[in-house]
């Protein structure tokens, strides 16, 4: 595997990929939790564009209705319900950042060093690289995978019940 | 007709919201208790060969494959069975309003269902998923302190385990090329013992996430914490028998269906089991907790099933799906008990506990029945499955297992006469010369499942011969 | 393609470093969930690079649905539950929460 041969589809991928692990290290760095929401919320559509390129249509569009809009809705009114009350609360929390934003870029930096040098050297030769897709996606959502969207159904209606129970207020005696 | 087992709960469950808010509420207990006895009715025909399971009832329209030996219809049995007993000891014990408890119990049931009957390794996380978020669900079904917290760390854990797992996953899409049980046996089958590393990883992986999910040592750190701190009814439910079908079931079928039952990965199952086994015991003893104890009791002897698993012989399988059955029966019936006595004396702690066996008969009685079982003693269920492991390991001329097995029999029977001792017998605690024994529907519950224990001891002779007919040895 | 398939894997290594550092150092509760969803992030984009690789894409994409519905069910009762622990101590930080054991 040369370098010489990038193609500028590929140098799209890889800016995109450095997009989604920089904006995963903000959203988990940042002392604002609603600026970690938002953080949170381009993660994820960056990684729609991801899954666009890589021929995923539709998980790109149902990732980007689900995750990038309903649970950075859900992290907000979340955030928004429980801000801290006192001022001395705001300040606590605030001191303890300062060791992470130089801490994780620099493992990250070495880590990825380390495996672009790993994988350089690597063969796949144990991997199924040759399939063919015979069937097209609805076919293999609704035919084969019939399970999943069962389970699919069992699970929201656990949500839609996790819901009841948890945000609903208790009746005053 | 397996799917029947997850489309009648789902159709009950839809249909009932669908009634009119009263409507609903009055008859959710009688619709979830129908619905988990004609499970157990459904699964005992099946396992007598009376119904054809490869029926086909829904023609063309579903196209949803499952399967079932007789080892997953007896699954299907001992869920039913512990979902109608924990349904019994929720409409009794639980205050307030039960209407949700009813319909989440029903998901539960659903969930471990599809555990047990699909065959393909992201289906089996979508159902672990399912039983794991309504397990989050219903221990905080009463919103109080401890319950948060517990099922907080639950739910970190279980997010860890989560990620895990669909990592294994993603490599075995990548070597293997599909996630069907059979397929990824014809690979391993195939390679024989020289797997790549990927798929070794991918395995460990999948193994370890299941064990974090299950609260198998040594992940067992969040499961006492979240026991303690869910209502009773739910502990009946998790320790009864979701725990064991989300890990030692699941278990068994990565290991037969997978592993295609390797020798190595056998000795590590050995080793974590015999390990489950002593260090449970060892931390049981010191307990001042009822519940607490009987959850570090649990896993000790879910160390015995893993034991019998890792043995691999089909002696050893059938030893472990039999403990595991009888583990699911006294278990379930000690936290009835333990329901029964927190109920009606308000504590927990063994210290103030004693001498209850005057003023709660029916309690103490079948308690002792528990426990003799879990201990091992002749004639009663638990002295089988504990001897057929021990055999197994033999068999296997694995000594030293066989060995710590029965030494940690000795262990066991040590903790459990103190519990007797503390709770039921010695002077009676103070302050509770007025407890009366506990509600109808309780007794009715500890008496059904004390006949069952000993009347499966008492038959097992007959029993044996079945197993053997149906060509399991 | 493999060498995007490398780069893939590179930034699914680096998300799970991200997601495991910040879930085992953060006080905040609000944080904790961030840093489950950024590991759910890391895991679907192992799901759908191996999809990729291998010519399977349609059914990752299967998987991958799935798994969203699944991740969208914990997140909301995972912040059902924080929400309740803050209407119980009234603060959103861990170390606060030592009533049970261990």
């Amino acid at each position: 595997m040369s370098f010489s041969d990038i193609t500028s589809d590929q140098v799209v991928m890889i800016l995109v990929l450095l997009g989604i692990v920089i904006s995963a290290v903000v959203a988990v760095t940042v002392r604002d939790l609603l600026k970690a929401a938002i953080a949170l919320a381009v993660t994820s559509a960056i990684l729609t564009v991801i899954m666009f390129i890589m021929n995923a249509f539709m998980a790109a569009v149902f990732e980007l209705s689900v995750c990038t809009g309903l649970i950075t809705v859900v992290f907000i009114s979340a955030i928004s319900l429980t801000r801290p009350k006192t001022k001395e609360e705001n300040v606590k929390i605030e001191k303890h950042k300062l060791r992470r934003f130089v801490l994780l870029p620099v493992i990250l930096i070495v880590v990825a060093v380390s495996l672009v040098l790993l994988f350089s050297k690597l063969n796949i030769n144990w991997a199924v690289l040759t399939g063919t897709s015979t069937e097209s996606f609805a076919d293999i959502l609704w035919k084969v995978r019939q399970i999943d969207v069962l389970g699919q159904i069992i699970i929201i209606l656990a949500g839609v019940f996790g819901v009841i129970v948890l945000f609903k207020e208790r009746d005053v005696k | 007709m397996l799917l029947l087992f997850l489309i009648v709960p789902l159709t009950g469950l839809i249909l009932l919201n669908l009634l009119s808010k009263k409507a609903a509420q009055g008859s959710a207990f009688g619709f979830a208790f129908l619905i988990m006895i004609s499970q157990m009715v459904l699964s005992l025909l099946i396992g007598s060969s009376m119904l054809n399971k490869d029926m086909d009832l829904f023609g063309s329209f579903f196209l949803i494959k499952l399967t079932a030996n007789p080892y997953s219809v007896l699954m299907l049995f001992t869920i039913g069975l512990v979902s109608a007993v924990a349904l019994v000891v929720g409409k009794c014990s639980n205050e307030g309003d039960n209407y949700k408890f009813n319909n989440l119990i029903l998901i539960v049931l659903m969930g471990m269902n599809g555990v047990v009957m699909v065959n393909d390794l992201f289906s089996l996380y979508v159902f672990l998923e399912i039983t794991a978020v309504t397990s989050f669900i219903l221990i905080v079904l009463y919103k109080k302190r401890n319950a948060l917290e517990g099922s907080f760390k639950y739910l970190i854990m279980s997010a860890i385990a989560t990620v895990l797992m669909l990592m294994a996953i993603s490599l075995i899409i990548l070597t293997v090329g599909s996630l069907n049980y059979s397929d990824i046996n014809l690979y391993v089958a195939k390679l024989g013992g020289s797997l790549p590393f990927p798929v070794m990883a991918a395995f460990v992986m999948f193994v370890s996430g299941l064990s974090i999910k299950a609260g198998l040592m040594p992940f067992h750190g969040w499961l006492p914490d979240a026991y303690m701190s869910a209502p009773s009814s739910v502990s009946v439910l998790l320790a009864g028998i979701v725990t064991k079908i989300v890990g030692v079931y699941t278990m068994l079928i990565v290991f037969q269906n997978v592993f295609a039952s390797d020798k190595r990965f056998g000795t590590i199952l050995m080793i974590f089991g015999c390990f489950s086994i002593v260090f449970g015991a060892i931390l049981a003893i010191g307990q001042k907790d009822f519940k607490r104890m009987l959850a570090y009791s649990s896993i000790s002897q879910v160390g015995y099933i893993i034991l019998g698993i890792g043995i691999g012989t089909p002696l050893g399988i059938l030893g472990a799906v039999f403990h595991f059955f009888n583990h699911a029966s006294f278990k379930t019936l000690l936290f009835v008990n333990a329901t029964a006595v927190e109920k009606q004396t308000g504590t927990r702690q063994l210290d103030k506990l004693g001498g209850l066996a005057s003023k709660m008969p029916v309690t103490g009685g079948t308690s002792v029945v528990a426990f003799l079982s879990a201990a091992g003693i002749p004639p009663l269920a638990g002295f089988w499955s504990k001897l057929i492991i021990i055999i197994a390991a033999w068999q296997a001329l694995e000594y030293s297992f066989a060995i710590i097995a029965i030494f940690a029999s000795v262990l066991t029977l040590a903790y459990f006469l103190v519990l007797q001792r503390r709770v039921f017998f010695g002077e009676l605690g103070e302050g509770f010369q007025e407890v009366k024994e506990v509600c109808a529907g309780i007794k009715v519950v500890e008496i059904v499942l004390a006949s069952i224990i000993v009347g499966v001891g008492i038959l097992f002779p007959f029993i044996f011969d079945f197993i053997k007919s149906l060509g399991l040895l | 393609m493999t060498l995007v398939f490398y780069c893939a894997i590179i930034a699914v290594v680096l998300l799970l470093i991200i997601g495991f550092a910040s879930l085992l150092t953060s006080r905040n509760f609000i944080r904790i969930l961030i840093s489950l969803e950024v590991l759910m992030k890391a895991v679907t984009l192992m799901i759908i690079s191996v999809g990729m690789v291998t010519h399977r894409i349609e059914l990752t994409q299967s998987l991958v649905i799935t798994l969203i519905i699944v991740e969208v069910v914990m997140i909301a009762v995972a912040a059902g539950i924080v929400i309740g622990i803050h209407k119980h101590y009234d603060t959103l930080d861990s170390t606060k929460l030592r009533n049970l054991k261990g």
